[in-house]
C-alpha cells in the first residue's frame, strides 16, 4: 500500500457541492426559500426541486455529528430529556442536536422546517421521528404511506396508492408551503437529470466486477452515493459529479489501481467482501482500517442501496413522473422483503466473485437487523461462501467495540486465507 | 367452553388454562370438531378478523411465550437489542407448536413483525404467510381504496385456504358477531371503570386473552357469562388508585405483572393489552345497512377509528396524546401507567409525546419497561406501590 493519499477532483467537488448547500440552507429564511426536512430512504428530491425548496435530511446530520464525535453527547441530552436508551439512536442523535440549537456539519445552525415530509419506506421508525418533531416546530408533516413489498414486488395496487398520495397529500402540501403550482415538465426535466447520474452511479458501483476492484463499494461507496441520495438528484450538479466520478473509476480501472482509502490506494486486493447493513459512524476510519490494513476489499453492499437499488436495473421515467416517484419509493433496500435481500446478496456474492460476506448487524435499528442472522444462514447455505456476523451502532459509540470487533474481523480473515490456500476446512466464523 | 353455565372461578380457571396452553389444544380440538377447517395465526396489533372468519379459518392471537418457554432457538434468530415477543414466537414455531395453524398473519405494527413475515418465510417456506399493510392515509379514496384491495386479496388467499368461495354473506354475518363481540368487551371495560373490584384487570385480562383462542361466538358466550356473574356477585368495593395504563398493545406484560400492580393498590380501570378487540370500537355492522359492501364497510371502519395508538399516523391537527387524557378524563382515573416492552421503538418512541400531554394536563404518571418474561416483580411492585400511595395521598391537591 501506497504511503500518500491524492484526493481525486470529484472529492473536492462532492465537498464544495455539500458546502454549497448548506451555505442555501444557513441563509434560506433570508431568501425566503422554504426548507423540507425529509428521510433519505424513499426521498422525492426532484419533486422537492421542482417547489424550489432545500431538503435537509436528519439522518445525514445524525451520521455527520458520528463522524465529527458528536453523537454521543448529543444522545445523552436526548436521554437526559426522557428519550430510552433502547430506541434507534439516529433519532436521538438528531433530537440531541435540535436542542443543543441544530448546529449542522458546517458550524451553521440549520434552517427548521417549513414542512416534514414523512417518507414513510422502509422503516416505521420514521413516522415516531417527525411525530417527535412535529410538536417541537409546530409544522405541517406531509405522510407519504409506501407499503412494503413483502413478496418482493410492487404491486399496481400500491403504487396507485403512493401516485395518490403524491397526488392530494404531498403535492398540495408543498403548493401551500411554497406558494408554487406544481410543474409536471420541470419534474420531467429533473427526473431526466437523475437517469443520467444514476447510469453514471451504476458504472462506478459495477467496476468493482473488476480484479483488482478500482473501488470500495462500502466506505468509499458512502461518498459515491452522496449526492445521489441528498438533495442533489435531478440537479445538473449531480449529473457531472457522477460523470466525472465515472472517468476516475474508469481511469484507475485502465490503470489496473485499486481503491483509494485514507492511507494510500489499496493495488494488491487480498479478499473481495460483500457488506450488508450500514457502516458504523462514530469510528468510521478505524472501522475501515481494519479491512484496508488485511487488504480486504469490499465489492458490493446493501446499505448503498437504501436510496435506490439502480444497480437492479430501476431508473427513473421521466415519462412517467408521478409513478417513477411511487417505485422508486417502494424500491428502495429496506423496503424489501427479506428474501429479496438475501437474493441481492447471494446474486452479489457470485457477481463480484466475493471471498465472504460480512453482516454489520446495528444494535439500534430494527429496519435492518431483525433477521439478520436468518439471512447470513441463508445465505451461507446458497453460496457455500463463509459470513462473518459483528454488532455494532451507527452513532452510539458506546456500542463500539474496537478490540472485539478486530478479533472477530482477524479470524474471519484468517478462515479466508485458509481456504484460499485451501489449508483448512471452511466453516462459518458468524 | 359450551355446555351448562359455569361459576366465575371455573370460568377464570378455564381462561387461565387457555392462556398457559402454548401448545395451542384448544385449537386442536377446534379443528377436529370442524373437519376442514383452518386456522391463521396472527401477531399483534389489528388484523381484520372478520375477514379470517368469513373464510372460514379460524383467528388466533399469537402473542409470545410470556414466562413460560425457556428461548433456544429464537435466539439464534436474532440480535441481543430486540424486544422479547419475536424470540418467543419463532421458539413457538421451530418447537412446533404452531403446527395446528395453517399459516400466518403479520400485521405493519413495527420493523420486528415486518421482518418476522420475512423470517417466516425462510423457516417454513411451506405455510401461507402474510405480511398485513394497513393504510396511514385515512382518506377513503386513497388509504381505503388501497386497503380495500388489501382485504380482498386477504380474502381470496384466505378462501383458498379453506377450499371456500369469497361470499359477501358470510363477511356480513362475521362483522354483526365482532360487533357483538366488540360491544361486551366494551361493556366489560365501562365495568371496570365505574366499579373495579367487581371485574379487576387480572381477571379481565384472561377473559380477553381468551379472545384470542376461542371462536369469537364463544369468547361472546364467555363474555357475557362472566358479566352476568360478577354483576350480581357480592364483592367489597376497595378504595385503590385508578389508574390507565398505556403502551403494552404488543408484547403484552405477564399476568403476575398485572397482578403485581393489583396487589400494590393499582385499579387498572382501562389499558391497550391486545388492541385487536377493541379496534373499529364504534359498530362497523351500522354502517352494512347503508353499504351494502361488507369489505368496504370494514375499510372505512378502519378508517374512522379513533384510537390512538404508536403505530397509527396521527395527521396535523390532532395532538398526540389528546386522546389519552381524554380517555383518563372520561374513566376518571387518577393516573396512568406507561409501560412498555424493553427494546420497543414504537412504544418507546411515543412515549415522551404522552408525557408531555399528561404533564400538560397535570395527570400523574409513571413509567417502566418489561419483557414478557419479566420474573422480578419486587422493584414494579415498589414504584406501583409508591405511585398508588402518592396519587391516593396527594390526589385532590
Ligand atoms: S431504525 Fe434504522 S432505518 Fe430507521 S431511522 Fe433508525 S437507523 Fe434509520
Ligand atoms: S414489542 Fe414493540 S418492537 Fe417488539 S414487535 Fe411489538 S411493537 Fe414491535
Amino acid at each position: 500500500m501506497k504511503a500518500n493519499i491524492v484526493k481525486e477532483a470529484s472529492m473536492q467537488r462532492q465537498k464544495d457541492m455539500i458546502a454549497a448547500h448548506f451555505e442555501l440552507l444557513a441563509r434560506a429564511h433570508e431568501t425566503g426559500r422554504k426548507v423540507v426536512y425529509t428521510f433519505v430512504p424513499g426521498n422525492l428530491t426532484e419533486l422537492m426541486l421542482a417547489f424550489d425548496t432545500l431538503p435537509v435530511h436528519p439522518e445525514i446530520n445524525a451520521l455527520q455529528a458520528g463522524m465529527r464525535k458528536q453523537s454521543a453527547g448529543y444522545i445523552a441530552e436526548a436521554e437526559r430529556a426522557g428519550h430510552s436508551e433502547d430506541v434507534c439512536t439516529y433519532v436521538k442523535c438528531d433530537i440531541g442536536m435540535m436542542m443543543k440549537g441544530n448546529i449542522g456539519p458546517t458550524g451553521q445552525k440549520l434552517p427548521e422546517p417549513d414542512l416534514l415530509l414523512l417518507s414513510y419506506t422502509g422503516c416505521f421508525t420514521f413516522m415516531k421521528w417527525f411525530e417527535l418533531l412535529r410538536e417541537q416546530y409546530e409544522c405541517p408533516v406531509a405522510m407519504l404511506h409506501v407499503p412494503y413489498q413483502s413478496t418482493g414486488r410492487a404491486e399496481p395496487a400500491m403504487i396507485e396508492y403512493v401516485v395518490k398520495q403524491l397526488r392530494t397529500e404531498v403535492i398540495p402540501k408543498l403548493e401551500a408551503v411554497t406558494g408554487k403550482a406544481f410543474d409536471e415538465d420541470l419534474l420531467r426535466t429533473l427526473l431526466g437529470n437523475s437517469v443520467l447520474a444514476e447510469d453514471d452511479l451504476v458504472h462506478v458501483l459495477e467496476s468493482a466486477k473488476h480484479r483488482p476492484s478500482p473501488i470500495d463499494a462500502y466506505f468509499g461507496g458512502v461518498y459515491y452515493i452522496g449526492p445521489l441520495f441528498t438533495a442533489f438528484r435531478g440537479t445538473p450538479e449531480a449529473v457531472e459529479y457522477y460523470r466525472m466520478l465515472r472517468e476516475e473509476v474508469d481511469a484507475r480501472q485502465a490503470q489496473g489501481l485499486g481503491p483509494i482509502t485514507p492511507e494510500g490506494p489499496i493495488d494488491d486486493e487480498r479478499f473481495r467482501i460483500v457488506v450488508e447493513g450500514p457502516p458504523n459512524w462514530t469510528h468510521f476510519r478505524e472501522f475501515w482500517k481494519m479491512f484496508y490494513d488485511e487488504r480486504a476489499v469490499i465489492v458490493a453492499s446493501t446499505y448503498t442501496k437504501v436510496g435506490g437499488v439502480y444497480d437492479r436495473g430501476f431508473r427513473h421515467d421521466p415519462e412517467r413522473p408521478l409513478e417513477t416517484l411511487a417505485e422508486y419509493c417502494l424500491g428502495c433496500y429496506t423496503n424489501l422483503d427479506l428474501a429479496t435481500r438475501v437474493e441481492m446478496i447471494v446474486g452479489y456474492i457470485e457477481d463480484y466473485d466475493a471471498d465472504g460476506f460480512l453482516i454489520n448487524s446495528i444494535k439500534s435499528c430494527n429496519s435492518f437487523s431483525a433477521g439478520q442472522l436468518v439471512m447470513l444462514r441463508a445465505i451461507e447455505e446458497r453460496t457455500g461462501r463463509p459470513g462473518c456476523f459483528i454488532e455494532t451502532d451507527l452513532v452510539d459509540p458506546r456500542y463500539f467495540s474496537a478490540s472485539n470487533i478486530k478479533n472477530r474481523l482477524e479470524s474471519y480473515f484468517q478462515m479466508l486465507a485458509q481456504k484460499q490456500t485451501g489449508h483448512e476446512p471452511v466453516e462459518a466464523a458468524s | 367452553m359450551g355446555g351448562p353455565v359455569m361459576t366465575k372461578a371455573e370460568l377464570l380457571a378455564r381462561c387461565e388454562e387457555l392462556y398457559e396452553d402454548l401448545d395451542l389444544t384448544s385449537v386442536r380440538e377446534w379443528k377436529e370438531q370442524n373437519p376442514g377447517g383452518r386456522a391463521v395465526g396472527y401477531l399483534p396489533t389489528y388484523v381484520p378478523r372478520e375477514i379470517l372468519h368469513a373464510a372460514g379459518v379460524l383467528p388466533v392471537g399469537i402473542l409470545g411465550a410470556g414466562e413460560q418457554l425457556e428461548i433456544v432457538r429464537g435466539d439464534a434468530c436474532f440480535q441481543s437489542y430486540i424486544c422479547h415477543l419475536p424470540r418467543s414466537v419463532v421458539e413457538l414455531g421451530l418447537s412446533g407448536r404452531l403446527d395446528v395453524l395453517d399459516g400466518m398473519i403479520f400485521p405493519s405494527t413495527c420493523d420486528v413483525i415486518r421482518n418476522l413475515s420475512g423470517i417466516w418465510r425462510i423457516l417454513f417456506p411451506d405455510k401461507y404467510t402474510r405480511y398485513l399493510d394497513v393504510p396511514q392515509n385515512f382518506a377513503p379514496e386513497v388509504g381505503g381504496a388501497f386497503y380495500e384491495v388489501v382485504l380482498r386479496e386477504l380474502w381470496s388467499e384466505l378462501c383458498a385456504l379453506s377450499g371456500r368461495e369469497p361470499d359477501d354473506e358470510a363477511l356480513r354475518a362475521a362483522i354483526t358477531l365482532y360487533d357483538a363481540n366488540r360491544k361486551l368487551v366494551r361493556e366489560l371495560y365501562d365495568l371496570r371503570a365505574a366499579e373495579p373490584w367487581r371485574a379487576p384487570a387480572s381477571e379481565a385480562y384472561l377473559l380477553l386473552r381468551a379472545g384470542m383462542v376461542l371462536p369469537v361466538e364463544e369468547h361472546t358466550r364467555v363474555l357475557a357469562e362472566y358479566l352476568a356473574l360478577v354483576r350480581e356477585e357480592e364483592r367489597a368495593m376497595v378504595d385503590n388508585a385508578r389508574v390507565l395504563l398505556t403502551g403494552a398493545f404488543c408484547e403484552q406484560p405477564p399476568l403476575t405483572l398485572i397482578r403485581t400492580l393489583e396487589r400494590a393498590g393499582c385499579d387498572l380501570i382501562d389499558d391497550d393489552f391486545m388492541p385487536v378487540l377493541r379496534w373499529l370500537g364504534h359498530d362497523a355492522g351500522d354502517a352494512l345497512e347503508t353499504d351494502g359492501d361488507p369489505v368496504r364497510v370494514l375499510a372505512e371502519a378502519y378508517l374512522g377509528d379513533e384510537q390512538e395508538s404508536a403505530c397509527r399516523f396521527v395527521p396535523d391537527g390532532q395532538p398526540k396524546g389528546a386522546r389519552l387524557v381524554e380517555t383518563v378524563r372520561r374513566r376518571a382515573a387518577e393516573g396512568v401507567v406507561c409501560a412498555a416492552p424493553s427494546f420497543c421503538d414504537p412504544a418507546l418512541l411515543e412515549r415522551p409525546m404522552l408525557q408531555s400531554a399528561l404533564d400538560e394536563a397535570g395527570i400523574a404518571y409513571t413509567a417502566f419497561k418489561y419483557a414478557e418474561n419479566t420474573g422480578q416483580m419486587q422493584p414494579i411492585r415498589e414504584q406501583a406501590g409508591t405511585f398508588a400511595d402518592t396519587i391516593k395521598l396527594w390526589g385532590d391537591e
